[in-house]
């Protein structure tokens, strides 16, 4: 339920549909500080803000609606772009997720849509009949649908948040820029803390066995070696892969993280002495290691903007039985340099 | 997208041209410029681009558009297949 409590609280802005929280355009060092946290997966889940009816300045019948998420990291970003004008922001209810996912997911959906357009009593507060989107809801949104069952028309505004002020100053025109998805350095290095936290459970699982293993048969040394190269290939698959992106080579994420994979093994192989190793272990180490490297690159589709579902499966269908024939070939040639050589 | 391409001839979009009224929601909504407009029709100019978010053919209001939207994500399809293979799901999915 919308309170006092809801972040930026100013004071309530009485309207013909009841009393609406007006907000500060400006983000507390506590904003801040959960959007980072967020980004490391804490409490990312119930990141949340009440969804509703709020207002940015003050807002009369003839000013524009926008409408967002209730993740709490869309709301901040939107409502600080907005800082200095007369809006009226609804945020849907999709359960803590930003736009993108809830629009892929329906959630960010002609249904919440209609259903908050009602629940607010919008058509009362505003006098005009549109509604100001953002591009990357649209998976989510029959614009046609939504027309037709509330009477506000759907303008999809832009990608990003920062490109309102200039739609609103420019007559609300969409520029081919603010259409256009981008996936830079800076965009690619924010979405990699949380893929490392959750990926550190089966990481950790997975070095543990190894850890094991190798001491119970007599060689800890040998075990902390491999726990060491394991734990490099994972982070040079989540985050050495899609920070390189664009730089690796091929199409394929799974052959780029087996690339950076196959640099990391051949540095790691340099400074660990690995000339002295048996040759059965040095082929086990430049099987296994990039296999692991291109399994976590592969996996960073999901975070990527530009893949499709159907490149993706068709990547797996191969990148992942290749994976798995050649983590096989690296435990056979182990067991081999164990008891034949 | 600028600086990145992703694999060939592998989307499900396809465009019924004589179905297309021209409106240009197509044009409005997709992120990497799939499509163009000429003559009151719109056109699949750069269909390797597209990454099937499926916001085209939901916004389509005469479904001259169709494509196999969904997630996008490894995790997500190993889960699919799991699920479809009733094995249980593994770890989490993007976007969750």
């Amino acid at each position: 339920m919308i309170s006092e409590s809801v972040p930026g609280f100013i004071e309530w802005l009485e309207t013909p549909s009841g009393q609406i929280p007006r907000l500060s355009s400006r983000l507390q060092i506590s904003d801040h500080l959960g959007a980072c946290k967020a980004r490391w997966g804490i409490g990312r889940m119930s990141y949340i803000v009440p969804p509703g009816l709020y207002a940015i300045g003050y807002p009369s019948a003839t000013d524009p609606v926008l409408v967002t998420a209730n993740y709490k990291m869309s709301f901040d970003i939107v409502r600080q772009a907005l800082s200095g004008r007369n809006v009226w922001l609804l945020v849907l209810e999709t359960f803590g997720i930003n736009v993108w996912c809830a629009a892929g997911k329906g959630t960010f959906g002609t249904g919440e849509l209609v259903r908050r357009v009602t629940s607010t009593g919008l058509a009362n507060v505003v006098s005009h009949r549109r509604l100001i989107l953002p591009i990357l809801g649209a998976p989510g949104v029959a614009a046609h649908d939504v027309a037709r069952r509330t009477g506000f028309s759907v303008s999809y505004a832009a990608i990003r948040a920062a490109d309102l002020p200039t739609y609103l100053d420019n007559g609300m025109v969409t520029t081919a820029k603010m259409r256009e998805l981008t996936f830079n350095f800076y965009e690619r290095l924010v979405l990699i803390p949380v893929e490392l936290v959750m990926a550190l459970k089966s990481v950790a699982i997975i070095g543990a066995i190894m850890l094991l293993l190798l001491s119970a048969m007599g060689n800890p040394a040998a075990g902390f070696t491999a726990l060491t190269a394991f734990v490099g290939a994972c982070i040079s698959g989540i985050a050495l892969g899609p920070l390189l992106l664009p730089w690796l080579p091929g199409r394929s994420f799974a052959i780029k993280g087996a690339v950076v994979g196959l640099l990391l093994s051949g540095l790691f192989f340099t400074a660990a002495g690995g000339s002295a190793w048996n040759g059965m272990v040095i082929g086990a180490f430049f099987f296994a290691l990039p296999a692991v490297s291109a399994f976590y690159t592969l996996n960073f589709t999901g975070c990527s903007t530009y893949t499709s579902r159907s490149g993706v499966k068709k990547e797996m269908r191969i990148a992942l039985p290749s994976m798995a024939g050649a983590v096989i070939v690296s435990f056979v040639l182990l067991l081999a340099g164990r008891f034949l050589l | 997208m600028k600086g990145f391409r992703y694999l060939e001839n592998v989307v499900t979009l396809k465009l019924d041209q004589p179905t297309c009224i021209g409106c240009g929601r197509c044009i409005e909504v997709c992120p990497h410029q799939v499509f163009s407009l000429a003559d009151r029709k719109a056109s699949l100019s750069d269909r390797d681009a597209c990454m099937e978010c499926g916001a085209c053919a939901l916004n389509c209001p005469v479904k001259a558009i169709t494509v196999d939207a969904g997630v996008g994500c490894a995790s997500g399809i190993i889960n699919e297949w799991l699920r479809d293979h009733n094995v249980g799901k593994v770890g989490g999915s993007c976007c969750s």
